[in-house]
């Protein structure tokens, strides 16, 4: 961490003139050696995702030597052959249950997060600390029960049914994200506005929905992922019709053996919305993972 | 919770001036409450009802394959959670790898935070990078660590040996089995890759959010870097770091992806979530199931009483409102 004595050792230091000034010197000096740390570690992570889509493009052999063969021809026939294997139906499946649940979540927690912050219900404290509380509950402990309530009504492989889980699975990170972007809506215009003579939906739509915009966007964007990424809950409660992407990718290597290029593929494909919407808004997502509570 | 506003939720419109002091009244605390109710009401019934009857039937000896044996079993279920030796493992084996998972992704995530927090040049660039392994797909990552990194035939980690090993003029490179020879570790860095740039995002804006003017005055003092870590920069992170790694827990606790798919939970790698995911789909015991369910319900709620610590903290900036 101390890079002072590190750069005070360097030879041809001059004399400093300032303190200040030896401050900007050794900073400036600090850079580069820190910078080419920094590009290593981030290279070594990206690895693996670059070592992803890099298989993706290699024919099977190529895909499977050792050592590896960085320099092979490149080839679609790993996304051809997942063309082949039917992945339309199931991406159309994740598709619906990530964005209908994901609107789901916006109309039951934009109006929560109102009644918790704008207008804060007596107790809302208690009523936030519940919502949170589902969260600690995990998925797994509910299983069974939805497992035989679809099996008894005949929901199972209903991509409905995963449309209404996914929408109880993100409400409560949904409420805390937008009682917290709500919360940063200043008291004072509202009550300056109400001074004026404006109505409940004018100031919703002129004081309030500037401000929330970006936190409905990024609760959505977060909404969105983890629906899309749900396998245990999709695993179970699907099949055949209305089985997701993540299911899709399950079965992929099980049914088929093992095409390393064409896993690649479809590994590439399932994740591409997550990874450009993710790289789309990287500020957005820290916020909401922290549910808003780093800003 | 809140029970109160859980029964009689007819829709009340806003309140009229004519209206009697005490209707009135109660029609405007109703109007307050109705935005509530929706999300309130959903999350009860679709989170709550299904807990409690796996809370019941954990009490059951209840196992599909004998239908004729379905009954009222006590704590027997319990009793086997925690004396069943596979089952004893697979909670030991849910508090490690949560533990190890939390642990090192946090250490490595604040490092790398503390890097990226300087200035150098492609600074976004290398951000970005780092958060790609939290953005692939969970199942995709478990399946990629497995088949195109961990393969002892053709994954890249041997792969690299060999070549490295070629460019030395040697063919005789290590060419371990990683999975099998540390099953558990694999899993562990599978998942420390994954989360390892999240507790790195939380923790870069922290730092991003520290005053500048403190360090300054202590590097004019003549602080060591080390000095200024230790009681600036690490005191402003706890909070992050606490936040992060509650986060985390609640997640790595129930992770079945990466153990379902790495390992299909053997050579002693099953965790409770993959144990139950097998007792209620293959074993078909479904009271035995459900007891493990609560069990790791218990084991998040010990978490979440530091959790709710953290958020109360949290709460106190905004609780004036």
């Amino acid at each position: 961490m101390s890079t002072a004595s590190v750069t005070a050792t360097l030879p041809g230091t001059n004399v400093p003139t300032s303190k200040k000034e030896q401050r900007a010197r050794e900073l400036n000096r600090s850079r580069p050696l820190w910078g080419v740390l920094a590009w290593i570690v981030g290279i070594l992570f990206v690895l693996p995702v670059l070592w992803m889509v890099l298989t993706s493009l290699h024919s099977e052999p190529d895909a499977a030597t050792n050592p590896p063969s960085i320099a092979a021809a490149l080839t679609l026939d790993g996304y051809r052959s997942f063309l082949s294997a039917g992945p339309v139906a199931p991406l159309l499946n994740s598709a619906m249950a990530s964005l209908i649940s994901t609107l789901l979540v916006l109309c039951l927690a934009i109006p929560a997060a109102f009644a918790l912050s704008i207008r804060p219900v007596e107790k809302w404290t208690d009523v936030m600390f519940f919502f949170l509380s589902t969260k600690f509950m995990p998925l797994v402990a509910g299983l069974l029960p939805l497992y035989l309530f679809a099996t008894n009504t005949g929901t199972l492989d209903n991509v409905w049914l995963l449309i209404v889980l996914y929408t109880s699975m993100n409400l409560p990170i949904a409420v805390w994200m937008m009682q917290s972007f709500l919360a940063e809506v200043p008291g004072e215009m509202l009550e300056a506005a109400s001074i004026d003579g404006a109505g409940l939906i004018r100031m919703l739509w002129s004081i309030v929905r500037p401000v929330a915009m970006p936190g409905v966007a990024a609760t959505a964007l977060i909404c969105f992922i983890f629906s899309w990424n749900e396998l245990l809950l999709a695993r179970t409660l699907t099949g055949t019709i209305a089985g997701t992407a993540p299911v899709f990718l399950t079965g992929f290597v099980t049914s088929q053996g093992l095409f390393l290029a064409q896993l690649c593929a479809a590994a590439t494909v399932i994740s591409l919305p997550v990874l450009v919407a993710g790289f789309a808004a990287q500020d957005k997502l820290v916020q909401g993972l922290s549910m808003g509570a780093v800003k | 919770m809140s029970a109160s506003t859980a029964h009689n939720h007819t829709t009340v419109g806003p309140d009229r001036p004519q209206a009697r002091a005490g209707s009135a009244r109660r029609a405007a605390d109703w109007a307050r409450r109705a935005p509530l109710l929706p999300a309130l009401i959903f999350t009860i019934v679709v989170t709550q009802v299904p807990f409690l009857a796996t809370i019941v039937i954990s009490f059951m000896n209840w196992n599909s394959y004998y239908p004729q044996d379905r009954g009222f079993g006590g704590v027997s279920n319990y009793v086997s959670v925690f004396t069943n030796a596979q089952l004893r493992s697979a909670v030991v084996n849910t508090v490690v790898l949560t533990v190890t998972v939390v642990l090192v992704s946090l250490v490595l995530g604040m490092l790398i935070a503390l890097l990226l927090d300087r200035k150098f040049a492609g600074r976004g660039a290398v951000r970005t990078m780092m958060i790609a392994p939290f953005l692939v797909v969970p199942i995709a990552a478990a399946l990629l660590w497995k088949h195109a990194l961990f393969n002892p035939n053709y994954g890249l980690l041997n792969g690299v040996l060999n070549a490295v090993w070629k460019l030395f003029g040697s063919d005789s490179a290590p060419q371990p089995d990683w999975l099998s020879a540390a099953p558990k570790i694999a899993i562990e860095v599978s998942l420390i890759w994954q989360w390892t740039p999240f507790m790195m995002l939380i923790l870069l804006a922290g730092l991003q959010s520290k005053p500048a003017d403190a360090e300054e005055a202590a590097r004019m003092d003549g602080a060591t870097g080390f000095q200024i870590f230790r009681y600036l920069t690490f005191p402003h992170l706890r909070q992050y770091l606490e936040l992060g790694g509650l986060l985390g827990a609640i997640y790595i606790v129930q992770n079945f992806d990466a153990v379902f798919t790495i390992t299909a939970g053997g050579l002693g790698t099953a965790n409770l979530p993959y144990t139950i995911y097998q007792t209620v789909f293959s074993a078909h015991d479904y009271g035995l199931a459900s007891a493990m369910g609560v069990v790791v319900v218990i084991a998040t709620i010990i978490v979440a009483t530091f959790a709710l610590r953290v958020v109360s903290s949290m709460f106190k900036q905004e609780a004036g409102r």
